[in-house]
């Protein structure tokens, strides 16, 4: 950890030094931390989809193995997933639930600190597989049987990764939905919660749901590999598809993990620029709620062509697209708050309007997918790969970067620089099209996904696609930059309520905040 | 709600509590993501999903008439795993058989290599509509099959189509795939302990 420690108000009470980092059971020591890893592993993460783009740039094999390539797929989605885009919304949460329901921290501080501090060595083990024979884990992130029992010795370290991570995200739910029933400010009730704290309570009851079925899954695989027994071995009587079945009970309620808490990001910011209070505050709450239930059901839209029967492929449709009902009601609201408001347009701003638009677009192509005949033709080809960078680079991880700079001048008390904020953004917006939308057509037209190699009538445009990559990798430099700045007491000082229409309690603790904040509860207007 | 004030000992009590009910939440999830294998399984043999055959016995398959009417095309089909040395075949490529009838086919399997392997048959019934109106009566693939090396063992299953089939079906193909079965395994597996059916 260097030193470009958060300035503090009692920096002389507490230890200093890596021990500070080591032992703190603080939540906004805790956030930082998350937010740390989070984007340490979303560069290393990064940097294996340049290799993966690299070789793409061109049909042919020219710069590495396509055993290597799949290697590079397989962990990109890993660690993009567990090590970048789960963590960052947990450090977000640490950051922001005890601050916006008025608590002076999390309720299980040391609890807090095991689950952040499993994360290193999780990853440590994953990524360490790279430099072993064998070679990292190359049978994709499903890790589909019986594929995925031809890893070498990578393999019983990849099953305890996801263990540990599993374990991590399954305390750090634990932390959230105990602070949010016990520990808010007396008068803040449950109508009065902001919607990022409601959105990451119901996404904390879906880890606590879905995260322990990955992690009886991936146990069934090495039970299966190293212990003789055949839940997915048809010779032993078991079947590899059941595999799927129970991954993708895990997988579905995954991606709404991953998308609920954006959601409430962007619940926050909208209102705050568009200078009115949320439009259909309750009907936000019930149409995540919903969608956290409906994501238990749909679970078999990822294997439409392993042979479902009728009935099957009809009922696992009908449940998907229903999604899009209340999906609607939050983009809905979203625009309804923004009508007649007067609105400006500042970074965190920016990235919230682009995540509303982009996200809408991967959520169509959703549809599209969700729609049983059709996916017949574009299953495992680039089209599910655009769809879910949609609403995954541009919804999640759009939201997250909105978030970071709509509260990173409350988190270090200082402004960033909005000229390289909306460079960042204007950069990374284009760049992400550029990269992503040419996928649909590459799916449309047949290439396959996760192929080192391809046809020469897909090389416009996987070339095009790999130039958006390069730019979009390199905007990011722009944000580290922005962010290191802020955080080394570089800028503008920020004010208590940091934007003029922010509202709510985190906005009336001083910038930075005190290291223990609301020791004594505050009033909750 | 948290409006009555607590004192600090009472709040981290509460905490702990409710800590504990959601981790007994996440472990409970655990053993539901287990018993989703056998809930899986009761599912697709009551259903026919996934090709799952069903099995019934002698007397009461020889109580459903015959549809003369009709003419059903079954095919048959023969797989082993990448692994496993051994010739696998069925007699005829195909027979034309009455809903209702009892059919016997014959498959044949030849071990190849220089051991004796037993093989274990894992059948399955393509469309999967019809899977559910697929009843084996008798099925090599019922045991597991011992081969000695060169041994050649001629396998018979006997099978009725159930004259429920739904009309639109006129074909069906019934493939096996033979797994190796290294020694002891299956009763190892922890999922089931008779053979597939
Ligand atoms: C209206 C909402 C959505 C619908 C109807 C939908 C539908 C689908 C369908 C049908 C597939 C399977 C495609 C195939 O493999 O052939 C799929 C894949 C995927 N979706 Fe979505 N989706 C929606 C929203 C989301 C969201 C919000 C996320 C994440 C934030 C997401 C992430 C993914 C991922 C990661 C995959 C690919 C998984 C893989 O095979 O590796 N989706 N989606
Ligand atoms: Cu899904």
């Amino acid at each position: 950890m260097t030193e470009i420690a958060l300035p503090q108000h009692h920096e002389h009470e507490h230890p200093s030094g890596i021990t500070r980092w080591l032992f703190t059971t603080n939540h906004k020591d805790i956030g930082t931390l998350y937010l740390l890893f989070a984007v340490s592993m979303l560069f290393i993460g990064g940097s294996f989809a340049m290799v993966v783009r690299l070789e793409l740039f061109q049909p042919g094999l020219q710069f590495v193995s396509p055993h290597f390539f799949n290697q590079m797929t397989t962990m990109h989605a890993l660690v993009m997933i567990f090590g970048a885009v789960m963590p960052a919304f947990v450090g977000l949460a640490n950051w922001m639930i005890p601050m916006m329901i008025g608590a002076p921290d999390m309720a299980l501080p040391r609890l807090n600190n095991w689950s952040f501090w499993l994360l290193p060595f999780a990853f440590t083990l994953l990524l360490s597989t790279l430099f072993m024979p064998g070679g990292a884990p190359s049978g994709g992130w499903t890790m589909y049987p019986p594929l995925v029992l031809q890893t070498g010795m990578a393999f019983p370290f990849l099953i305890f990764a996801v263990h540990l991570m599993g374990i991590s995200s399954v305390m750090g739910a634990i932390n959230v939905i105990t602070t949010v029933f016990n520990m808010r400010a007396p008068g803040m009730t449950y109508h009065k919660l902001p919607l990022f704290v409601w959105t990451w309570v119901v996404t904390a009851f879906l880890l606590i749901a879905a995260m322990p079925v990955l992690a009886g899954a991936v146990t069934m695989l090495l039970t299966d590999k190293y212990f003789g027994t055949s839940f997915f071995n048809a010779a032993g009587g078991g079947d590899p598809v059941m595999f799927q079945h129970v991954f993708w009970f895990f997988g579905h309620p995954e991606v709404y993990i991953m998308i609920l808490p954006a959601f409430g990001i962007v619940s926050q910011i909208v209102p705050t620029f568009a200078r009115k209070p949320l439009f259909g505050y309750t009907s936000m709450i019930y149409a995540v709620a919903s969608i956290a239930f409906l994501s238990f059901i749909v679970w078999a839209h990822h294997m439409f062509t392993v042979g479902m029967p009728l009935a099957g492929e009809l009922f696992f449709m009908y449940s998907t697209v229903l999604i899009a009902v209340p999906t609607g009601v939050k983009v809905f609201n979203w625009v309804a708050t923004m009508w007649r408001g007067s609105m400006s347009f500042e970074t965190p701003m920016l990235w919230a309007l682009c995540f509303i638009i982009l996200f809408s677009i991967g959520g169509f192509s959703g549809l599209m997918l969700g729609l049983a005949p059709a996916d017949f033709q574009y299953q495992d080809t680039y089209f599910v790969v655009a769809h879910f960078h949609y609403v995954l680079v541009t919804g999640a991880v759009f939201a997250i970067i909105a978030g970071v700079y709509f509260w990173l001048p409350k988190w270090t008390g200082r402004m960033y620089d909005e000229r390289l904020g909306k460079l960042h953004f204007w950069l990374s917006t284009i760049s992400v099209n550029l990269l992503f939308f040419p996928q649909h057509f590459l799916g449309l037209a047949g290439m396959p996904r996760r192929i080192p190699d391809y046809a020469v009538q897909y090389a416009e445009w996987n070339m095009l696609s790999s130039i958006g990559a390069f730019l979009f990798g390199a905007s990011q430099l722009i944000f580290v930059y922005v962010v290191v700045r802020a955080m080394s007491g570089h800028g503008e000082k920020a004010t208590d309520q940091v934007w003029e229409g922010a509202r709510g309690l985190e906005w009336t603790l001083s910038s930075p905040p005190p290291y223990h904040s609301f020791n004594e509860p505050p009033k909750v207007p | 709600m948290n409006t009555v004030p607590q004192s600090v000992a009472d709040l981290a009590a509460d905490n702990r509590r409710l800590a504990w009910q959601l981790a007994l939440g996440a472990l409970l999830m655990v053993g539901f993501g287990y018993l989703l294998v056998p809930i899986y399984r009761v599912f697709c043999e009551y259903t026919g999903f996934n090709g799952t055959t069903a099995r019934i016995d002698l007397g009461r398959a020889a109580t459903q008439g015959i549809d003369r009417s009709r003419w059903v095309t079954v095919e048959f089909a023969a797989n082993t795993s990448a692994d496993l040395p051994w010739d696998f075949r069925p007699e005829v490529a195909s027979l034309r058989v009455h809903p209702g009838e009892m059919v016997v086919a014959q498959y044949e399997a030849r071990n190849r290599s220089r051991r004796e392997i037993i093989g274990q048959a894992v059948p399955s019934v393509t469309p999967g509509q019809a899977a559910a109106h697929f009843r084996k009566i008798e099925c090599f693939c019922f045991s597991r099959q011992p081969l000695a090396p060169g041994q050649t063992l001629k396998l018979p299953v006997q099978f009725q189509v159930d004259t429920g089939l739904p009309p639109g079906i006129a074909t069906l193909t019934l493939s096996y795939t033979f797994f190796e079965l290294p020694g002891g395994r299956i009763t190892a597996a922890g999922i089931r302990h008779e053979v597939p059916s």
